[in-house]
């Protein structure tokens, strides 16, 4: 956990606005974070983005220009939740398998084709498997760009871990 | 009769409810044909199979699309809370729904407002929902896997995507997790932790443990959770005490795994048709008994 009194978080009406705003400040040069947030704004599952209070002004401008303005924004007050911060993986031989978090993703390390997207528990976990899996790592969809919850925050750091390890 | 409640990744699918039927790699609902690849579809595949083995009435569905937005969800949240009292269901399985707090609250104040409360079992994203709304306690069984079961064991956590450092997702600490789960009343009444070794756990105190047999292929492989939750629900609404529903469901699902020689890249359907032949490697004689009776109660 962490406590930053000089420390904001940027609230939104969903995870995926989440997504697109932390894409846009970090495309910026931002430095932020994602975390869970307080129990006081907690409603489901969700994230709420962390940035240095002195910076809102600047950073509500980026943010309005690239059409993702937060609902709200408050200083940090209570501790917040900091993401797993644990990658597992596992060579089967011909495939390797990333897990992060609760997600993960599996390839055929020589075609590097997706073969399997497994855990989660929110519904983007199933459609995300459906438009990724039997895709190459070049061609897939990122679940940045497609999914909508935490899990596919987690599935994104394992996609991103996979292709680290497989791309050159 | 036991029903399961979930959702599909088409966000044009509507509100769908009906007796469940298999096709080779497809489910039925109504007048609609389902990929049973993943998700509540693989779960529904495994129930269907289930209950054609032992003879039991067919599950009922609650179907709605959802691509993560959670429109779906709320959409089907909301048509539950207003007719579940129209349906009579012994068991009811919630699985991959949007995980929100109010919407769940709804749901379970409804639930409790029947004449007579069915068993209720949760898992994935409407087990997060009950947890973190303070009502597992409400609930007959959960099936996390293990970093579910983290998340369970961390009580400020409301989602498996953040458990504090000390919370170790690592199969040897499963009885820890546990322990401290119940401690903070953020477990269900009984438990079936899947993982490298399944556990069940009966008000806190571990029953059983399932590792044989072990196919270390079947990690990678997306929905394999899912059908043992299909599994055990069956066995419950057929009358099987839950901790022994749960022992019987993680020993079958092994069996389907192994007899499915699967590689990292083998689909959850080709592991779902080996459930009939599994349950009988599970049941044995207990089989031909099931399907005498009415049900086992």
């Amino acid at each position: 956990m962490s406590k930053d009194a000089d420390s904001g978080i940027l609230i939104f009406d969903s995870t995926s606005e989440v997504i697109s705003a932390e894409n846009v400040l970090k495309k910026n040069g931002w430095q932020v974070r994602v975390m869970g947030p307080p129990p006081e704004v907690r409603t489901g599952c969700d994230l709420v983005i962390e940035f240095p209070l002195m910076e809102e002004l600047e950073i509500l401008r980026i943010l309005k220009q690239a059409g993702v303005s937060p609902k709200e924004v408050v200083p940090v007050s209570s501790p917040l939740l900091k993401p797993v911060d644990l990658f597992n993986v596992k060579d089967f031989g011909g495939h390797l398998m990333v897990r992060a978090a609760n997600m993960k993703i599996t390839v055929d390390k020589r075609s590097l084709v997706i073969v399997n997207i497994s855990g989660g528990g929110c519904p983007d976990v199933p459609y995300l498997a459906h438009e990724m899996t039997g895709m190459d790592l070049h061609h897939a969809p990122s679940p940045r760009d497609i999914g909508h919850t935490l899990c596919a925050y987690a599935l994104q750091l394992a996609y991103e871990e996979i292709q680290k390890r497989c791309l050159p | 009769m036991l029903a399961i409640v979930g959702t599909v990744p088409d966000k044009n699918f509507p509100i769908t409810h009906g007796l469940l039927s298999h096709e080779g790699n497809l489910l039925r609902i109504e007048n609609a044909t389902i990929d049973i690849n993943r998700g509540t579809p693989a779960l529904m595949a495994a129930a269907v199979l289930t209950a054609e083995k032992l003879g039991a009435e067919a599950p009922y569905g609650f179907l709605v699309g959802d691509i993560g937005h959670g429109k779906g969800s709320r959409n089907l949240y909301k048509y539950l809370t207003e007719h579940i009292g129209e349906f009579d269901f012994d068991t009811l399985t919630f699985h991959y729904l949007q995980p929100i707090a109010h919407w769940h609250d709804r749901v379970l104040g409804a639930i409790k407002a029947l004449h007579k409360k069915p068993v209720l079992i949760a898992d994935a994203g409407f087990m997060y929902a009950a947890k973190m709304s303070g009502s597992a306690g409400s609930y007959d069984l959960f099936t996390p896997d293990l970093g579910e079961l983290a998340f369970l064991a961390d009580e400020s956590s409301p989602h498996p995507f953040y458990t504090r450092g000390f919370i170790l997702h690592e199969n040897n600490k499963a009885p820890e997790l546990i322990k401290r789960a119940y401690t903070h009343n953020n477990a269900a009444r009984n438990l079936l932790v899947k993982g490298r070794r399944d556990y069940v756990v009966r008000e806190g105190k571990i029953t059983a443990t399932i590792s044989e047999p072990s196919v270390e292929t079947l990690e990678p492989i997306g929905g394999t959770g899912d059908t043992i939750t299909g599994i055990v629900s069956v066995l419950i609404s057929a009358g099987y005490e839950i901790a022994e529903a749960a022992e019987i469901a993680a020993q079958t699902n092994r069996f389907a795994g192994q007899f499915s020689n699967p590689t990292p890249a083998t689909s959850v359907s080709e592991i779902i048709s080996y459930i009939p032949r599994a349950l009988d490697e599970t049941l044995g004689d207990d089989l031909e008994n099931i399907k005498e009776g009415s049900s086992r109660a």
